[in-house]
Order: C-alpha cells, then sequence, then structure tokens
C-alpha cells in the first residue's frame, strides 16, 4: 500500500494509532541518535573557534534547537488541543497532552542554556531581556497547561479545558513577544540578537541545523512514546489493551 | 423577570443581582481593598525609605499590587454560582451566554478592578509621585483592569471543574496578563522619563477592545465544558 491511498483518518482511532506509533518510534530514536552523533562532531569538532566568544559559544547546538523546538511545540500542541476541542477527537487530545512536557523540557533547557552560556559572554546568569522573558513566560504557559489538565478529574473536561487555555495562550504568544520588545526599549537592557546568524560560518550553520532535526526527532519519538502509554491507560478497559499487554 | 423581558434588560438584571450579592458582603471588596493597600506599603519596608528609588518603582508597584489584588476574587465570578446550581440556571436564559460571561465580568470589575483603580490615586501619593503622573497611572489602571477581569474570566470558568485552588487560577492567568503589566506599568514609567504615554495607551485600548469582544467567548466555552 503506498502513502498516498493511506487512510490517515484510519489512525485516528487510538487503537491503530498506537500500532503506528510502535512501528515509527524506533525510526524516530535511531535517526535521533545519528543526527545527534553527527551534529555534535561537527558543533563540538569541526566547527570553528568564534573569535569572539572562543568556545564558549558552543552551547549553541542545544540552546538553539531547543529555543525553536520550544516554540514550535507549543504552536503543534495548540493546534491538536484545538482538533480535539473542535472535532472531539480523542486522539488528538492526548497528542497535545503528550507533547506538553516535552515543550516545557525544551523550554527549561533553552532558559538553563542561556543563562550558562550568559555567564561566560555577558558576565551574567540571567537578563530581563524581551526574549528571556518572553521563553519565561512561555515556561509558565507550559505548566499552567499541566496543571490545569492534572487537576481536573473527568478526562474529558481536562482535555477541553486545557485546550481552551493552550488556544488562549497562542493568541497571547505574540503579544507577549511584541510587548515585551516596547518594554525593553525603555529599560536598555543588554539585548541577545540573532544578528550573528548571517556572520555565522557554515560548519556552525550546518551542525546547528543538524541539531534541529536531531531535536525533532527526538520530540516526536518522545512524544509518540508518552502518547502510547496516555492510549493504554485511557484505553485500559479495552479488550485490545489487554491483549497487547 | 417578566416574560418579556429584553435581552438588554437580563444584561443590566445580571450585573445588578451581582453587585448587589457584592455589596451584602462587603467585606470580599473591602478585604481585597485594603490587600493592595497593604501590599503597595509593604515593598517600602522591604526596599528602604529611599525616595527616588520609590517614586521610581512606585507604577511598577502599585500595578502589581492591584493585579494580585484583583486576582484574589477573581474565581468568585463563577464559582459559588456554579456550587449553588444557579450558574445552570443562567446558563438557560434568553441571553447568550457569552453575554450573560460579559455582563458578570463587568459587575466583577465594577467591584474589584474599579475600586481598585479609584483608591490608587491615594497610594500613589505616598510614594510621593506628582499629581500628573498619578493622573495618568489613574488613566492606565482605569484602562487595564476591565482587562484583568476579561482574562481572568477565562482562568475562572476554566479552573471551576478542577479541584484546584486559586492558585492553580493565578498560574494560568498570571502569564496571560503579564502583557497587561507591562503596558500598564509601562504608560507610567515613559511618562515619568518624559516620552508620551500614547503608544502604550493605545496598545491598552487595542487589547482592551479585543478581549470585549474575545474574553467572554473563551468563558462561555470554558463555563459551557464545566457545566456538561
Amino acid at each position: 500500500m503506498s502513502l498516498l491511498n493511506l487512510n490517515w483518518f484510519k489512525f485516528a482511532a487510538p487503537q491503530r494509532f498506537y500500532g503506528l506509533a510502535g512501528s515509527l518510534i524506533p525510526w524516530f530514536v535511531v535517526s535521533g541518535v545519528i543526527l545527534t552523533i553527527i551534529g555534535l562532531v561537527i558543533g563540538l569538532g569541526i566547527a570553528p573557534t568564534d573569535h569572539q566568544q572562543g568556545d564558549s559559544y558552543r552551547i549553541i547546538f542545544i540552546h538553539v534547537p531547543a529555543a525553536w523546538m520550544s516554540m514550535l511545540i507549543y504552536l503543534v500542541m495548540a493546534f491538536w488541543a484545538a482538533i480535539g476541542l473542535i472535532f472531539n477527537a480523542r486522539l488528538a487530545s492526548m497528542l497535545a497532552l503528550s507533547l506538553a512536557p516535552t515543550g516545557a523540557i525544551m523550554t527549561f533547557i533553552a532558559l538553563w542554556t542561556g543563562a550558562v552560556w550568559g555567564k561566560p559572554t555577558w558576565g551574567t546568569w540571567w537578563v530581563w531581556d524581551a526574549r528571556l522573558t518572553s521563553e519565561l513566560v512561555l515556561l509558565f504557559l507550559y505548566f499552567g497547561f499541566l496543571s490545569l489538565h492534572a487537576s481536573i478529574e473527568d478526562v474529558r473536561k481536562a482535555d477541553r479545558s486545557a485546550a481552551l487555555l493552550a488556544i488562549v495562550g497562542v493568541i497571547n504568544v505574540p503579544i507577549i513577544y511584541f510587548s515585551v520588545k516596547w518594554w525593553n526599549t525603555l529599560h536598555q537592557g543588554a539585548s541577545v540578537s540573532l544578528t550573528k546568524a548571517p556572520t555565522m560560518a557554515t560548519q556552525m550553520l550546518t551542525g546547528m541545523l543538524i541539531m534541529v532535526f536531531a531535536f525533532w526527532m527526538y520530540s516526536i519519538a518522545v512524544a509518540l512514546y508518552r502518547c502510547r502509554n496516555l492510549i493504554l491507560d485511557r484505553e485500559r478497559h479495552a479488550d485490545w489493551v489487554k491483549e497487547v499487554l | 423577570m417578566s416574560q418579556s423581558a429584553s435581552g438588554f434588560t437580563i444584561f443590566l438584571g445580571v450585573i445588578t443581582r451581582d453587585l448587589r450579592l457584592a455589596l451584602r458582603r462587603k467585606s470580599d471588596s473591602l478585604a481585597a481593598l485594603i490587600f493592595f493597600a497593604v501590599v503597595a506599603s509593604l515593598f517600602p519596608l522591604g526596599i528602604g525609605p529611599e525616595q527616588n528609588l520609590l517614586m521610581q518603582i512606585a507604577p511598577g508597584i502599585l500595578w502589581i499590587a492591584a493585579l494580585l489584588a484583583a486576582m484574589l476574587s477573581l474565581h468568585k465570578i463563577f464559582s459559588e454560582d456554579f456550587i449553588d446550581g444557579s450558574l445552570d440556571q443562567i446558563a438557560l436564559t434568553a441571553l447568550p451566554l457569552p453575554l450573560v460571561v460579559l455582563a458578570k465580568t463587568i459587575a466583577h470589575w465594577i467591584s474589584s478592578g474599579l475600586l481598585l483603580t479609584l483608591i490608587s490615586p491615594i497610594l500613589a501619593l505616598q510614594f510621593n509621585l506628582p499629581i500628573d503622573t498619578v493622573g495618568v497611572l489613574f488613566l492606565s489602571l482605569l484602562l487595564g483592569t476591565p482587562l484583568l477581569s476579561l482574562i481572568g474570566s477565562i482562568g475562572a470558568g476554566l479552573t471551576l471543574a478542577s479541584r484546584g485552588s486559586g492558585t492553580l487560577l493565578a498560574l494560568i492567568i498570571l502569564p496571560l496578563v503579564s502583557p497587561v503589566l507591562i503596558f500598564g506599568a509601562g504608560a507610567v514609567e515613559s511618562y515619568q522619563s518624559g516620552l508620551g504615554v500614547a503608544a502604550h495607551f493605545s496598545l491598552l485600548g487595542a487589547m482592551l477592545a479585543l478581549a470585549l469582544f474575545l474574553a467572554p467567548f473563551a468563558s462561555a466555552a470554558s463555563i459551557r465544558i464545566a457545566l456538561e
């Protein structure tokens, strides 16, 4: 059966998706590991030392992919949450819930590596800069999503309430971004900018992009794995689950 | 209420009902006001009575104190009606649910945000802010506190079904209202530093217009999830 005439809705059933996810996870894990190795070899071995920051810049190979993933995962999470809310699709809600912890971890890694990077380059762990603050707010949005979901007993209500929160949060993300920019013009804090990107050496950029794909693979694998667990948990009364286990 | 009651009558009816309830229990609104004053007065104790520093950070302090005080009564917008079942009745009126939510939010704003705004000049004078700056602060709170009630009503609806307390509501809402805080306090700060306030006020106004339209729908959706 070719991919084109595959019925994608077939996999909206948790049972079928469970099987599909199970067969897909090894691929994402393997490609994730391979990409990480290549990315780290390029990043830590081949890429030249930065003439301004020395070797401390090399944390970029973790920092930037994590920061990108943190925002992307929020959007993807809100997308699936919305699908789950609008079409009452159980699997979509489970996917959204599976993505949230990974998104929160990515946000945390981005903040943490940013602090580690900030210490040698700016001489400080933390600056109330626009990007940093909005990233921190993003972390709180993830926490809000997860704790709201955890606090509601009824799973369906939890899915729907958390979905609504995720959607409201999306509207807020660009607002936070721009408002903090306004706020920052008054405070004149030190600013991080990505204007360095075009002047980046090719090996640096290659290493970084490979690491971005490695993070993609990792996130997909982990989210699918978590989703499989969620399916098992929520369908525990179904006969097929007993057969699987 | 007569059967022929028009939508507008019901709308006003919901507002007056909630306001009357708030009046019967003055201690809630008063507690928020006292909390506002106490938090604002604790800052000089914590930071030290240095006049220039306090003047500089007063807008931020007053804004944060107002935000936290408004947060105190937020869960009450729907929770009491939800527990005694009258929210089900209210949801069944001829008025669309988003409008009912809007009416309840307006009542909440009058009994919390508006009162906070009204006493803010007194607190601002304590921080030695000049009269015109106090005016800007007053206007920024007047524009900003309805936003707190509107955005907060979404969180109040979402936490109805949860066994979580007010802490959860704060966790959900505080990140969402951070732009309000930034522009609200930012307006006063930029006025103090001689820059115009127009940009901040325009953005606050734009956010208010947007929230007036969107927030009632989101809150109504969250209430429907809790009621079903």
